[in-house]
C-alpha cells in the first residue's frame, strides 16, 4: 500500500477574467508551474515553491497563491511538517535537506526586548542636527596605552593592530559564489563599497570581477580551502576562518557538482562539475591551540597587515570557545546564531542545533569581560538580524557589529521561499543558471541593498539619539538600556537585563 | 508716581524680586535698577510693559523669558538662555552669556557685547511681523542657530579675532538666516545649511543693527559696516523630509 | 539638574568650608534638598599618611566589628572616631558616619606595583558588596568627605564644615532621580585619591560599568557617578595616562574632527578611541574631579550641561554657575566657558 501523495503545499490559481495571456508567468517560473495552451494558462500547483516571481511579474494581479489549501486534521504535536517529513523519509530513507534559516516556532528573544529612550533627565539627540557616530573599528585593541614624553611631545608607544573601519556596524555576511550568483555577489559588493562597510566572500573564492571591491571584502578560509591562495588572502581587507555556521553547527558544506560551472570551478580552483565538499572540521584544527596556528599562519602570510576573524556557530559553550579564540591572536569572533540562513542544510540541524544569537552574544561578551580580554577581540553577531532594532539590541547586548545575510538577499528580491538548494532561484540570487542569473541587475540590486543599509543606519541613529547616545561605543554592551518583556528570569539573568518596569 | 525705582536684590529669591519688579511696573515706573543681582533666575519672566530694567550683577538663567515689551540692560554676564521664548522687547548684555541664548525666541532683540555659549539662537522662529534678532559682538560656540526656523542671528566677531565657530552652524536650519563676519569653514556648516556671500540689500539690512549695537556699547561702527560677511541660510525648508518613507 | 563647584589653591593655602557652603547654597535652585556634600583635601594633617576610610554605618554594634575585622586583615587601624555631627532640624540622622585612619600592610599584596592603594580599593569593594549596613564612601589619604540628605547649608552645618580646612574643596547640590534620600547617593563620590562631583546623567553607564567591572571594580552605589571615580583611578593611576589624555578618552573629539587633525594627533586620538571606547562617557554631564595635586572640570562632548571657570590669584574655581563662583570670590577675574569635552585643569605647584 503506497503512502500516496501529500496534500498540495501551495495552490496557484489564475483569474482568467483578469489574465491577458501575456505569458510572463510562464517565462518567470523555472519550476514549471505554468503552461500556456491556446488561449489558456494551465497551472501545476504541485511544483510551486511560493517564490512569488510570477505574482510580482503579472501585470494584472491575476495570480493568487494559497498556502496549505488542504487541511490535515489539526494536532499540536503532529504538525503537517512533521507528518510530511515522515512520509518523505519513509519513502526515501534519507536526510532531509532544507534552505534558509531555522523554521521552528521558537520564541524570538529580540521580540521580547525593548529599547530605552530619554525623558527629562537627559535630552534625546536629533542625529541629523548633532553628531552621531556609528563608525566602528573591528579588531584587536590594546588594553591600555603607553605614552612617552620626548622633548615635551607626547609620543604614543603602543602599536595598534590593524582594524577594519566600518562607517556603520552593519556588514553583509559570507555567502559564497556558488551558493549565490555572481550578479548577487557583485550587487552586494557594490552596496558595501558605497556604504563604507564590508561583505564576506564565503568560501567560494574571489571572482576576478569582484577585484574592484576587494577593499570591502572579507575573504573566507573554510575547511575546504576553496580558492585560497596567497593572492586571495592578500586581496581581502580581512580574513575570516570559518569554523561553523549557525544553520548547521558541526557540519561542513557540500556544493553539488552541477552547480560547479566553469566560472565557479575557476574561483574555487576545482574541476568543473566536481562536488565541492567542505569537511566538518578543518583538518588542521582539532584543538584550540591548532586554531592559533591557523590564525598565525594567515597573519604571517599577509605580513600581519590584516585582521583575522574566526566564525563559530552559536552553541552551548560559545562563551568559553570565544575566550579561547580571543587568546589565539584572532581579531574578531563572529558568532552565528541558530537562526542563520543557509543555501542548504539538513533540516534536523537547521531546526534543532545551536542557540539564539541574543543569548550567545550576551554570554560571550560577559565571559570576555570577566576575563579582562574584551578588548582582545571584536564581536560580530549574525544569524537572524531582521531589522535595525535587532541591530541596536544585539549591540546593546555586547556585539560590535552585525552581519546580515537573508535581509540583504530579501533586499534584492528574495521572497524567503527556502528553496535555495534547488539552484533554480527565479530571482537570480541562489542559482548559477545563466538565464536566471541575468534576471538580477547589479545596478538595481546594489542600489536596493545600499538603500537598506542606509535606512537601517538612519534608524539606528534615531534609536541611539532617542537614548541620548551619540557614539556607538556607548551603546555597546549597554544592557541597562534594554528591558525584557515577558522573558523568564533565567534568560534575563543570562542577558544581564532587567524586566520592563524595573 | 516715581520715574526710577531701585531695588537691592542682595540675597533675594527671584520670586519676591519679580514681584517687586511687577509692582514697580504697575506703579508706573519707567526705569527699574536692580543692584547686587547674583544668580536670580527668571528676572522679568513674562513681564509686559514698556519699562527699562537695569541689572547690575550676574542674573541667573532664563532672563527675560516670555518677556513681552520691556528692555533689560545687564551690566555683567548672563548664565544660560537669556531671551528664552521671548516675545518682544530688548535685552542688552554688557558681557558674555551662557548656552542656548535666545532659545525659541519669537520676537524682539538681544545684543550681547562679547561671546555666547553653545546652541545660540536655537530654534528661533518668526511669524508675520514678529522677527527675532540676536546680535553677538564676539563669537559663539557650536550648534549656532540649530533648528533655526526664522529671525536673524548676526555674529560680529569683535575682540580682534574673527569668530571661530565650531561645528554644526545652522544645523537643521529651515528658516531665517545667520550672518557671520569673517570666515566660515564649510565643514562646520550643519546639515541643511548653505553659505553665501552677503548681498548688498543684506548689508543695508544689517547696517542699522550694527549701529544700534555699537551705540549700546559705545563702539565705532565703521570697521564693522564694510567688512566681509557670510550668510547662512536653509538649503531647504524641509531639510529632513527625504528621511522618511510610508509604511505600505 | 544638580549644581557643582570646586576650588583649588595652587600653593596649598587652606580655606575653611564657609565659602563653599555659601557658593553651593547659591545654587539651591539646582537641587532639591535631598542630597548635598563636600570633599576637602588636606583635612587631616595629623593623619596625612593614613587612608581616611569613611563609613556610613546603619548601626555600630553589629556592623562596625565586621568592618574592623576586614580592615585588620589587611593592615592596622591607627585611629578611629565618630565623625562629629550637629543635629539640624532638616536632617534626619539615618546613618552613623565614622572614620578610620588606616594603614595597609603592603607586604600582603606583593604582586602589585601599588599595593597600598590596591588593598584599600579591594577593601572598599569588598565591604560595600558584602557587609550590609556598612558603606565606605571615602577612602583617600588626607581627604574628608561630608555628605547627607538635605540642603547644602544644612549638610554643611550638620558636619560643621567651617571647622575643617583644606586647599581643595568640591561641593555638590543634588537633584536626585535615582535613590533619593539615600546618603550613599549624595556626591562627592570618592575612591582613594579621587573625588567626583557630577551634574547630569551618563547614558553610557551600562557600558562603562561593565568595562570598569572587568578590572575588578564593583559598582555598589546604584548611580552613574561612582563609575567616574573608578575610571579616573583606572586610567590615571593604573594605566598611567595624564589627566589630559584621560579626559580625551572619556570625552573624545568626534571622528570627523579627528579625521582633520595632523597625522600624529590623529594617530593618538584614534588609539585612544579604539582602546578606551568602552570608557567613553555619553549623555549630558558636567564633572569636576580632584585628587591631591589637581582638579579638573569638563563637560560632555556636545556640551549639554553648563560649566564655567574663573581665577583669582592662586585659586581656580570651576562651577555650574558664575553666580556661585562670585558668591565665593566676588573679585574673580574673567569667567571662561570651556569648550565641550576640553578640560580645565588646576594643579598645585611644586
Amino acid at each position: 500500500m503506497s503512502i500516496g501523495s501529500v496534500p498540495l503545499r501551495y495552490r496557484i490559481s489564475v483569474d482568467h477574467d483578469q489574465c491577458m495571456l501575456c505569458g510572463r508567468c510562464v517565462e518567470s517560473c523555472p519550476y514549471g508551474v505554468f503552461r500556456k495552451e491556446g488561449e489558456h494558462i494551465h497551472v501545476n500547483s504541485r511544483v510551486c515553491v511560493a517564490c512569488h516571481r510570477c505574482i510580482s511579474m503579472c501585470p494584472r494581479d491575476a495570480i493568487s497563491l494559497v498556502e496549505r489549501p488542504v487541511d490535515y486534521r489539526s494536532h499540536p504535536l503532529w504538525t503537517p511538517q512533521v507528518r510530511e517529513a515522515i512520509y518523505n523519509q519513509a519513502r526515501t530513507g534519507k536526510i532531509i535537506l532544507s534552505g534558509m534559516g531555522n523554521a521552528q516556532d521558537y520564541p524570538v528573544i529580540f521580540d521580547r526586548l525593548v529599547l530605552d529612550a530619554c525623558q527629562v533627565t537627559n535630552p534625546s539627540i536629533d542625529p541629523l542636527r548633532e553628531p552621531m557616530e556609528l563608525r566602528t573599528y573591528l579588531g584587536k585593541k590594546p588594553s591600555h596605552l603607553d605614552f612617552q614624553k620626548i622633548d615635551g611631545d607626547t609620543v604614543l608607544e603602543t602599536k595598534l593592530s590593524p582594524n577594519l573601519m566600518v562607517e556603520t556596524p552593519i556588514m553583509i555576511g559570507h555567502m559564497s559564489y556558488g551558493a549565490i550568483s555572481l550578479n548577487a555577489q557583485k550587487s552586494l559588493a557594490r552596496a558595501v563599497t558605497e556604504c563604507g562597510t564590508f561583505m564576506g566572500t564565503g568560501e567560494g573564492g574571489l571572482h576576478e570581477s569582484l577585484y574592484p571591491y576587494q577593499n570591502h571584502m572579507i575573504v573566507q578560509v573554510a575547511s575546504g580551502r576553496f580558492g585560497v591562495d596567497i593572492n586571495y588572502l592578500e586581496r581581502g581587507a580581512a580574513i575570516e576562518i570559518k569554523i561553523g555556521q549557525g544553520a548547521k553547527p558541526g557540519l561542513g558544506g557540500h556544493l553539488p557538482g552541477e552547480k560547479v560551472c566553469a566560472d565557479v570551478s575557476c574561483t574555487r580552483m576545482i574541476p568543473e562539475g566536481s562536488d565541492a565538499i567542505s569537511p566538518a572540521p578543518h583538518h588542521d584544527i582539532y584543538s584550540i591551540e591548532d586554531l592559533k596556528q591557523l590564525v598565525r599562519s594567515l597573519k604571517e602570510a599577509t605580513e600581519w597587515k590584516k585582521p583575522v576573524f574566526v566564525k563559530i556557530a552559536a552553541v552551548h559553550n560559545s562563551a568559553a570557545i570565544a575566550a579561547g579564540i580571543a587568546r589565539s591572536s584572532a581579531d574578531a569572533v563572529v558568532i552565528d546564531g541558530f537562526r542563520g540562513g543557509t543555501g542548504a542544510a539538513p533540516r534536523v540541524f537547521r531546526d534543532h542545533v545551536g542557540i539564539p544569537i541574543e543569548a550567545a552574544v550576551a554570554s560571550v561578551d560577559a565571559k570576555l569581560r570577566s576575563q579582562g580580554i574584551r578588548n582582545e577581540v571584536s564581536i560580530i553577531a549574525s544569524g537572524g538580524i531582521r531589522e535595525s532594532a535587532d541591530v541596536a539590541k544585539v549591540i546593546a547586548l555586547g556585539a560590535d557589529a552585525v552581519y546580515i545575510g537573508t535581509a540583504a538577499l530579501v533586499a534584492m528580491g528574495c521572497r524567503v521561499c527556502g528553496t535555495c538548494y534547488k539552484g533554480l532561484c527565479p530571482w537570480g540570487i541562489a542559482t548559477q543558471r545563466p538565464d536566471l542569473v541575468a534576471r538580477l541587475d547589479p545596478d538595481v540590486a546594489s542600489a536596493n541593498v545600499a538603500n537598506l543599509i542606509h535606512a537601517w543606519t538612519l534608524e539606528l541613529s534615531e534609536l541611539m539619539g532617542a537614548a541620548g547616545i551619540n557614539s556607538i561605543e556607548s551603546l555597546r554592551g549597554n544592557r541597562d538600556r534594554l528591558r525584557g518583556y515577558l522573558l523568564d528570569e533565567s534568560i534575563m539573568k543570562i542577558l544581564d537585563i532587567k524586566t520592563v518596569g524595573a | 508716581m516715581v520715574d526710577t525705582i531701585r531695588i537691592d536684590a542682595k540675597g533675594m529669591h527671584y520670586t519676591p524680586l519679580n514681584k517687586a519688579i511687577r509692582a514697580a511696573v504697575a506703579s508706573g515706573a519707567r526705569k527699574i535698577e536692580l543692584d547686587h543681582v547674583m544668580g536670580q533666575r527668571f528676572i522679568a519672566d513674562g513681564l509686559r510693559g514698556n519699562v527699562e530694567i537695569v541689572i547690575n550683577g550676574v542674573p541667573g538663567g532664563d532672563l527675560g523669558m516670555f518677556m513681552s515689551g520691556p528692555t533689560c540692560i545687564v551690566h555683567g554676564n548672563c548664565e544660560h538662555a537669556p531671551g528664552n521664548t521671548m516675545d518682544s522687547g530688548t535685552i542688552v548684555i554688557h558681557g558674555n552669556a551662557g548656552d542656548a541664548v535666545a532659545h525659541s525666541m519669537r520676537g524682539g532683540m538681544i545684543f550681547v557685547r562679547d561671546d555666547i555659549g553653545y546652541r545660540g539662537g536655537i530654534h528661533m522662529k518668526q511669524y508675520k511681523e514678529k522677527r527675532p534678532i540676536l546680535v553677538i559682538g564676539g563669537s559663539a560656540r557650536a550648534f549656532l542657530g540649530e533648528y533655526m526656523a526664522g529671525g536673524l542671528i548676526l555674529i560680529l566677531g569683535r575682540k580682534g579675532k574673527f569668530p571661530d565657530i565650531d561645528r554644526g552652524i545652522g544645523s537643521g536650519i529651515h528658516g531665517g538666516k545667520i550672518i557671520i563676519r569673517g570666515s566660515v569653514t564649510d565643514h562646520n556648516l550643519g546639515v541643511g545649511a548653505k553659505k553665501n556671500d552677503l548681498k548688498e540689500e543684506e548689508r543695508q539690512e544689517i547696517a542699522p543693527l550694527i549701529e544700534k549695537f555699537t551705540g549700546f556699547f559705545g563702539l565705532d561702527p565703521a570697521p564693522l559696516l564694510n567688512d566681509r560677511y557670510y550668510v547662512i541660510t536653509p538649503s531647504s525648508a524641509r531639510p529632513f523630509a527625504s528621511k522618511y518613507t510610508w509604511e505600505v | 539638574m544638580c549644581g557643582i563647584i570646586g576650588v583649588i589653591d595652587r600653593t596649598r593655602q587652606c580655606m575653611d568650608g564657609t565659602g563653599i557652603r555659601a557658593a553651593l547654597s547659591q545654587m539651591d535652585e539646582r537641587g532639591s534638598g535631598e542630597g548635598a556634600g563636600y570633599a576637602v583635601y588636606g583635612a587631616f594633617p595629623d593623619f596625612k599618611d593614613y587612608y581616611a576610610v569613611h563609613v556610613f554605618f546603619d548601626n555600630l554594634h553589629e556592623t562596625k566589628p565586621l568592618v574592623e575585622e576586614e580592615l585588620s586583615k589587611w593592615g592596622i587601624i591607627e585611629h578611629q572616631e565618630a565623625i562629629p555631627t550637629y543635629d539640624q532640624p532638616n536632617i534626619r540622622k539615618v546613618h552613623f558616619p565614622w572614620r578610620f585612619f588606616f594603614k595597609p600592610d603592603s607586604h600582603l599584596m606583593p604582586w602589585s606595583t601599588t599595593p597600598a592603594d590596591d588593598i584599600v580599593t579591594h577593601l572598599v569593594m569588598k565591604i560595600n558588596s558584602s557587609i550590609p549596613g556598612a558603606l565606605v564612601y571615602a577612602s583617600g589619604k588626607n581627604v574628608a568627605v561630608f555628605k547627607a540628605s538635605g540642603w547644602p547649608e544644612d549638610v554643611a552645618d550638620f558636619y560643621r564644615i567651617q571647622d575643617y580646612k583644606g586647599y581643595l574643596w568640591l561641593g555638590h547640590n543634588r537633584y536626585p532621580t535615582n535613590t533619593p534620600g539615600w546618603w550613599g547617593g549624595a556626591h562627592p563620590f570618592n575612591l582613594l585619591h579621587w573625588s567626583v562631583v557630577h551634574n547630569g546623567e551618563i547614558t553610557s553607564y551600562g557600558t562603562n560599568r561593565r568595562y570598569i567591572e572587568s578590572y575588578g571594580y564593583r559598582c555598589s552605589m546604584y548611580t552613574d557617578t561612582e563609575v567616574v571615580a573608578y575610571l579616573f583611578d583606572l586610567l590615571i593611576r593604573r594605566h598611567g595616562l595624564s589627566i589630559e589624555t584621560a579626559v580625551k578618552a572619556l570625552a573624545p573629539p568626534f571622528w570627523d574632527e579627528i579625521d582633520q587633525m595632523p597625522e600624529r594627533d590623529k594617530e593618538i586620538m584614534r588609539a585612544i578611541r579604539l582602546t578606551y571606547g568602552s570608557a567613553l562617557m555619553n549623555g549630558p554631564f558636567a564633572i569636576v574631579v580632584a585628587n591631591h595635586d589637581s582638579m579638573v572640570g569638563f563637560t560632555d562632548r556636545i556640551k549639554l550641561r553648563p560649566l564655567v571657570s574663573g581665577e583669582l590669584g592662586n585659586r581656580l574655581y570651576i562651577s555650574s554657575e558664575e553666580a556661585a563662583i562670585r558668591t565665593m570670590e566676588p573679585d574673580v577675574g574673567e569667567i571662561i566657558m570651556p569648550k565641550a569635552g576640553e578640560p580645565v585643569i588646576g594643579r598645585v605647584r611644586g
